[in-house]
């Protein structure tokens, strides 16, 4: 058998995943579309929607974003497939887009399959990431788009078939007939099924108003959670492919260690062993099954130059404001000193974020078959298109030899392991001629992912005597290296760096140039200035001197987007910074808020979180009290990137001042993404970000020594258990079924950290201005106010 | 060595390392999907079967002692057309994001409340310490395992 026809015969259980996760049995999909079992043999799904389709590589051409047929094919049995670029992150997005396809193509979700990110049969929408599957898939283009074309091109095909004009039809459950007369229609099958539509997408197609909705905006549960509590559904994790052996990395054991010598001898006669392959840094053991590998790779005696040293963990904050960097001014009035000289009186506060990581619950995996003739790569990766290119570059080969297909990973949450592991399959594959799955160890995914940055902020403000903010000036130092490979720089996560491949380069500048337009560049500015630039108010505040400076400076560790990426950072910095600002003017932080804000909507969120919690007006912190244990209350909001979503949460929180711990006891949620889609998905995102915000506010800090990281389990790095203390929750969406589509699930997280640290202020009169609020951290910041007679 | 181990019902003969972790020999040698390799260290608990009734790390439990127990995993329970009724609860409740984590919920309270049907609510508490779930669907669990809890007692 040709390679080339293995693999392909290898997509039958993805096949089978794609219904299953569809919400469909096998067998009631096989007995009920014939056409599109065919289909799922890859080669002529490609061929049916239009595509060349080469070995298993794939797509010389790729996928053109403006045909129909790249997103919409229906079968003689009208049965729709549909193509996304967006995939499931385990954020509802793979339900929430069949909703939508299925509610603009007027079907039955019963009728639709989704197919989502492979880079021969998907097309090309970047990344899945940053809150921006909402504003791409669900507004004015994308898969909505492309699902009201169809419509629009069925209802005139019908229009000739019946010889009636368009006006006269409409779209219903599948069949497009005459608005008098239902008896007068035809099915989508019989339009177009089995052919082409062999038209471009129509930028003018109209969408459903949102009043006509019956599926869309529909609490509709997960198509795939079925699939997922009972195992049927196929994980990256599980992708078995004939003839797989199994590989497992050894990885440098200091930062900037490289490779001197491998001696291949120290693992002879292992049982299964296959292979030991070496590139530049890079050094994995093959063997036949998953335990060999793991056991041979542990016993391989590896030579490492010592490792480049790391800067002290103690004292690493104030490290990052020597170091050289690359500036960016994002709004700057001009008079911030001059305002700040003459304000009543001026408040001043810096706020420290450590490195987190991404932690996903399941290391990284990927599964890689690297031919002469064509690469088949399956991978987690949040952006197919872009992998196959940095894969091509790692191997030496060509883009268009590579397919790369996305499996369901475990949650990311932003950039995890999904890349790096694939370039890691990649390679031990291409060495030894057949296909390898790598699943990463724990401590090779902890130690080597793409953290979250570390965050140095300065804030200062200046406040008349009526206790109005005059004048605000943020000031950043972050560190970062790498990133997400993109589609040319596979250095920019660990193995392309340990092949030979370099970050993308940091480039100093200093003094950053003047901006030209305003960028909430991760809510850089607070909400509350105006954020004017080139005489244009990009900000919702309205404070009117103001100035927002970054500094980037060049990390140690690799770095990458991590949930709601310097957003949350940033919001932990504004919204403690607001609340103390408040407690100094006297004045309660809910009312204090809304007075410095513009944007009706973010008031809105405030409102209704301040309501929904019974916020009662008055000032923090509370009065000292001796209890055992103190109650607080605490708030924070903010309106992500200005535009992409309103959050607002009020926490209630309980602090133990003998061992400094800290129990968030009820958080309420207000939340405006525009419309929403599906209103059980978007809860349960809020609810997860609320909670993932908590473990990461009062335990979650990457930690080092002078060679290597120390956070390399879950002994070492801390998560709330599933058994562990949670809050009761309360989340209010408010619904915009006129506006525009938003992210949201990097919403709710922003939040939380000062929502808490807020609340742990009204407790107990201190304020932490360090995440993570571990217990030895509050603990011995109460004792020293005691001390000091400040509480 | 070869060795036969019942699992979901069915006996299974197979040839490995007897110090092969139980969690290989389910998702490597008999390609289930259930069990998933999570952290290898016994702290997460996506590696979660039903071992002779009670819930084990399969990632940290030799093969070899595994004897004649029975072992049950995720998709021992049931189908998604047929789903146990803890499974159900669990979509009843929405009660996931990605999915990867749920044989460490499901199983650790599954075996729980075969123990102990009256378990209280810091029984299951205790019984989840040591699962993660990284997607942080804790509350939806929680209220999922209750709902089934309470059914059955009911
Ligand atoms: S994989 Fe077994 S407990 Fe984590
Ligand atoms: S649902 Fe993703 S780790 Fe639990």
């Amino acid at each position: 058998m040709k390679p080339a026809r293995r693999t392909i015969l290898k997509m039958t259980p993805d096949a089978r995943a794609a219904f299953v996760n569809a919400g469909f049995t096998r067998r009631g999909f096989i007995k009920s579309s014939g056409a599109l079992i065919v289909t799922f043999s890859a080669a002529s799904l490609a061929a049916r929607v239009g595509f060349a389709q080469g070995g298993p590589g794939g797509a010389p051409s790729g996928v053109p974003v403006d045909r129909l047929d790249s997103w919409i094919a229906i079968a003689a049995d009208g049965r729709v497939t549909a193509y996304t670029g967006k995939c499931e992150l385990g954020q509802g997005l793979f339900t929430a887009q069949a909703q939508l396809v299925a509610e603009e193509l007027s079907i039955p979700l019963s009728r639709l399959t989704l197919l989502q990110c492979d880079t021969s049969i998907t097309p090309d929408q970047g990344t899945t990431s940053g809150a921006q599957s909402h504003p791409t898939n669900f507004n004015a283009g994308g898969l909505a788009l492309a699902a009201a074309s169809a419509r629009e091109a069925l209802v005139k095909l019908a229009a000739t078939r019946l010889n009636v004009p368009v006006e006269q039809l409409v779209a219903v459950d599948g069949v497009v007939r005459l608005t008098t007369d239902p008896s007068r229609s035809v099915g989508y099958g019989e339009l177009v099924g089995g052919r082409k539509f062999e038209v471009a997408i129509d930028k003018n197609a109209k969408r459903k108003p949102s009043r006509d909705w019956t599926i869309l905006g529909k609490p509709v549960p997960r198509l795939d959670i079925p699939g997922l509590v009972t195992a049927e559904a196929e994980f990256v994790h599980n992708v078995r492919v004939d003839g797989m052996l199994h590989g497992r990395v050894v990885r440098p054991p200091a930062v900037g260690a490289t490779l001197i010598s491998v001696d291949e001898a120290s693992i002879a006669g292992m049982p299964g062993v296959v292979r030991v392959v070496v590139k530049n840094s890079f050094v994995g053991v093959v063997a036949e099954k998953p335990w060999q590998a793991i056991q041979a790779a542990g016993k391989l005696a590896v030579k490492w130059t010592p490792g480049t040293g790391l800067p002290n963990q103690r004292g690493s904050y104030e490290y990052l404001r020597t170091l050289p960097s690359r500036d960016t001014l994002v709004v700057d009035s001009g008079d911030v000193e001059a305002k700040l000289a003459g304000a009543a009186s001026i408040i001043k506060a810096t706020y420290l974020y450590p490195y987190q990581m991404h932690g996903s619950v399941g290391s990284s995996c990927a599964v890689a078959d690297v031919r002469s003739d064509g690469i088949t790569i399956y991978a987690a990766s949040q952006n197919v298109h872009a992998l196959r290119g940095t894969t091509a570059m790692v191997l030496g080969r060509v883009r268009d030899d590579v397919r790369v297909i996305f499996r369901r990973g475990s949650g990311c949450y932003g950039i995890n392991g999904a890349d790096t592991v694939a370039f890691d399959a990649a390679l031990m594959s291409q060495a030894v001629g057949r296909p390898v799955r790598v699943q990463l160890a724990r401590k090779d995914e902890m130690a080597w992912e793409n953290y979250g940055l570390p965050f140095v902020i300065d804030q200062r403000v200046g406040v008349d005597a009526s206790g109005t903010i005059v004048a605000w000036d943020y000031e950043a130092w972050s560190a970062a290296r790498g990133g997400r490979p993109g589609g040319g720089n596979p250095g920019n996560v660990a193995t392309g760096f340990v092949a030979g491949f370099q970050p993308g380069a940091f480039a100093p500048r200093t003094p950053s140039p003047a901006p030209t337009q305003f960028v909430a560049d991760n809510n850089t500015a607070p909400a509350y200035v105006r954020g004017r630039v080139a005489g244009k108010d990009g900000g919702v505040g309205t404070v009117q001197s103001e100035r927002a400076l970054t500094h980037r400076v060049l990390s140690p560790f690799f770095t990458g987007p991590l949930r709601a990426p310097e957003r949350l950072q940033n919001t932990f910095a504004h919204e403690s910074f607001l609340d103390e600002i408040a407690t100094h003017v006297k004045a309660d932080p809910v009312e204090y808020r809304t007075r410095h804000l513009t944007d009706q909507r973010l008031k809105d969120v405030i409102n209704a979180a301040a309501r929904t919690a019974g916020w009662e007006r008055r000032l923090s912190p509370k009065p000292v009290s001796r209890d055992r244990v103190l109650t607080g209350r605490g708030f924070a909001s903010q309106a992500c990137e200005v535009d992409n979503s309103y959050v607002a949460m009020a926490a209630d929180v309980e602090v133990n001042p003998s061992t400094g711990a800290v129990v968030v006891k009820r958080l309420v949620i207000a939340a405006d993404a525009g419309p929403i889609s599906n209103p059980d998905g978007l809860k349960n995102q809020l609810e997860g970000g609320a909670f993932h915000g908590i473990s990461r506010t009062l335990l979650e800090e990457v930690t080092w020594d002078d060679q290597k990281v120390t956070a390399v389990d879950w002994r070492t790095y801390h998560s709330i258990p599933v058994g562990g203390d949670i809050p009761h929750i309360e989340v209010v969406l408010i619904n915009q079924p006129a506006g525009k589509a938003m992210g949201a699930g990097e919403t709710s997280i922003v939040v939380v950290g000062a929502a808490i640290g807020n609340a742990i202020f009204d407790a107990t009169g201190v304020r932490l201005r360090e995440v993570p609020f571990t217990p030895e951290r509050v603990k011995a910041a109460i004792a020293a106010a005691r001390t000091l007679g400040t509480r | 060595m070869m060795m036969t181990l019942k699992v979901n019902g069915r006996s299974h003969t197979v040839d490995v390392d007897p110090t092969t972790p139980l969690l290989y020999v389910l998702s490597d040698d008999l390609g289930l999907r259930g069990p998933k390799f999570g952290c290898g260290l016994g702290q997460c608990g996506s590696c979660t079967a039903i071992v002779g009734g009670r819930a084990v790390r399969s990632c940290s439990t030799p093969v070899s002692s595994v004897g004649s127990a029975e072992v049950v995993t995720l998709e021992g329970l049931g189908t998604s057309e047929k789903p146990h009724p803890l499974q159900k609860a669990f979509i009843d409740e929405q009660a996931a994001q990605c999915g990867f984590c749920l044989s460490g919920p499901i199983l650790s309270a599954k075996a729980l409340l075969d123990r102990n049907p009256k378990a209280s609510d810091a029984d299951i508490k205790q019984a989840l310490s040591g699962v993660l779930c990284r997607c942080f669907t804790h509350q939806r669990m929680i209220a999922a395992i209750k709902k089934y809890a309470d059914g059955r007692t009911a």
